[in-house]
């Protein structure tokens, strides 16, 4: 086994075992960081598959991210209101099921990623990050002015969603549909990494021209990419709406794609657990130096700036040497 | 029957006319040599048949279809393989990755690339840019098998090898060419291995054609005269 792959599995371990300590000590709080931990991971393992994989420095993700949330937040305001969501071609009242809402989310923010990669992926470098940048602030500013759902302020749902067979409002086993659904995802992204698909996007993230001779299509390879990177952003954006029980604009602002993006070179660009240490990391800075400055972010800066002047593999990649990026 | 034909082929990059009017036809199972000094556009061609240049004037086509209006990665599926100058093998990417992203149906897989060449067998997890020279230049011969091509074409495929891996790579192609029945174009320098293993060739002066006919009618003149330094 390799040094990174232990890593990996020191990580995982250690997203379960803390959560499940702090339930045993009777900690709920503790419990609630570490299912953020695994949200905002599960965010960061969409972007990784686009940036990582891909090399498409998107500076919208939280579009996909916001998508997912307000999927959850309107679907869950329909059905705790009875107020249908629409009566034509058919009655659908909303819905206060997780997986069906995480279909809608997933459906959703891949139709979106798709018409967004669709024209983003035309261009390349500064432009592709501009472009992406743009679509994110649009949907920011519309979900500001959409007044039906909360508008700037947000929309607020009541009771969290549910999940059958289990008890979503106990947090240790909201902790573990959070959990199930990121090991889900780690374990599909290093799948697609070594497939044919995902070793040929890794190729053309190098030259378009070289894969080009072998009858590769970049565009369509990162199109595709984008597509499932979005999805999986989208599902973390559903996930995350439902343990806040709230979503707003905010989840669609700029910050949210530098916050995910952090999260991925902080662990390391391409590593497949990167965004998994880089979301602890990130949660653990918020929450140890938020208590000592409201400017924690300094800290985190100062940080982000050693990493990239000094660690370009990242926090994983500090540790485990260099690797193959999708070992 | 003639697989890749070429007439009159112009091509220019920008303001700078690089090819003036090249000809060639290589058929199923022909190895054709494309010589000529340095700059003499057999890179251009090869690029043109690739799709990665655009021709400004004469017909191109394989198998029928013309190659003109075709993008590089449509040319590759209809069945052109290329081993482009300078290898480019997939950096980030072990050997047999290299492979797997290449691969498209057909009889070409990690195996038999392996009995092709048993030094990437040997060296399957290691990261393409850790290898040397001449075995980068198997894979990425290997690659371009992989594509399971009707023509392939190696530009420059040994150069800057040392002798024994030139020997390795030779010894490749005369396989190729025994065993598969596939139709090769080769760039190269090295007379004395084309000889053995080209049907036919084609030298190029300025961009176009000086000379072409059996490998066998090539004098020491024309070589002098076209060839020599």
């Amino acid at each position: 086994m390799t040094r990174e792959r232990l890593i990996n599995a020191a990580l995982l371990a250690s997203l379960l075992g803390v959560p499940l300590l702090a339930w045993q000590m009777d900690e709920p709080f503790v419990i609630t960081l570490a299912t953020k931990v695994a949200i905002l991971a599960l965010a960061g393992v969409g972007l990784n598959i686009a940036l990582g994989l891909g090399g498409l420095v998107s500076l919208g993700h939280a579009a996909f991210f916001g998508i997912g949330g307000y999927a959850m937040g309107i679907l869950a305001a329909h059905a705790q209101n009875y107020e249908p969501l629409f009566t034509w071609p058919f009655l659908f009242e909303g819905s206060n099921q997780m997986p069906l809402i995480w279909l809608v989310a997933v459906v959703a923010s891949a139709l979106a990623a798709l018409v967004i990669g669709a024209l983003s992926l035309r261009t390349s470098g500064v432009y592709f990050i501009m472009i992406t940048l743009a679509f994110g602030q649009m949907l920011y500013y519309f979900a500001i002015s959409w007044s039906a759902y909360g508008g700037e302020d947000g929309l607020s749902i009541w009771v969290r969603n549910e999940m059958p067979g289990l008890n979503t409002l106990d947090p240790i086993q909201f902790f573990a549909i959070a959990f199930a659904v990121l090991a889900m995802a780690l374990w599909f992204s290093a799948r697609l990494a070594r497939s044919p698909f995902g070793l040929a996007l890794s190729a053309s993230r190098q030259t378009a021209e070289r894969v080009e001779t072998v009858g590769l299509t970049p565009f369509k390879l990162r199109l595709v990419a984008f597509v499932i990177s979005g999805a999986i952003t989208g599902l973390a954006g559903a996930l995350f709406a439902d343990l806040n029980r709230f979503v707003s604009p905010t989840m669609l602002s700029w910050h949210t794609s530098g916050e995910i993006m952090i999260f991925v070179i902080l662990g390391g660009v391409g590593r497949l657990y990167a965004p998994l240490l880089g979301a602890a990391v990130y949660i653990l800075l918020e929450h140890l130096l938020g208590g000592i400055s409201e400017y924690w972010q300094i800290f985190l800066g100062l940080l982000l700036l050693i990493m990239v002047l000094f660690a370009k593999g990242g926090l994983i990649g500090l540790i485990a040497g260099r690797e193959v990026a999708h070992d | 029957m003639s697989m890749l034909e070429i007439s009159g082929l112009q091509a220019s990059y920008g303001p700078s006319q690089a090819l003036f009017g090249v000809d060639l036809s290589i058929g199923e199972g022909q190895v054709l040599a494309l010589m000529g000094r340095n700059g003499m556009g057999k890179t251009t061609t090869i690029k043109a048949i690739c799709g990665m240049v655009v021709p400004s004037k004469g017909s191109l086509s394989f198998a029928g279809e013309d190659l003109r209006r075709l993008k590089s990665h449509q040319i590759a599926r209809l069945g052109i393989g290329l081993v482009p100058e300078g290898r480019r093998c997939f950096a980030p990417l072990t050997v047999e990755e290299n492979l797997t992203a290449a691969a498209r149906p057909g009889d070409w897989d990690f195996a038999r690339v392996g009995q092709l060449f048993p030094r990437l067998a040997e060296r399957r997890d290691q990261l393409a840019s850790s290898l040397s020279g001449g075995e980068q230049q198997m894979l990425a011969i290997g690659r371009a098998l992989m594509t399971n091509p009707r023509l392939l074409i190696l530009d420059e495929a040994t150069e800057g090898l040392a002798p024994v891996v030139r020997q390795e790579i030779w010894a490749a192609i005369s396989r190729l060419k025994a065993e598969t029945g596939m139709a090769i174009l080769v760039v190269d320098k090295t007379l004395s291995e084309l000889r053995q293993v080209a049907d036919a060739a084609v030298i190029l002066n300025k961009g176009e054609n000086a000379w072409s006919g059996s490998m066998a009618d090539l004098t020491p003149e024309l070589t002098d005269r076209f060839l020599g330094v």
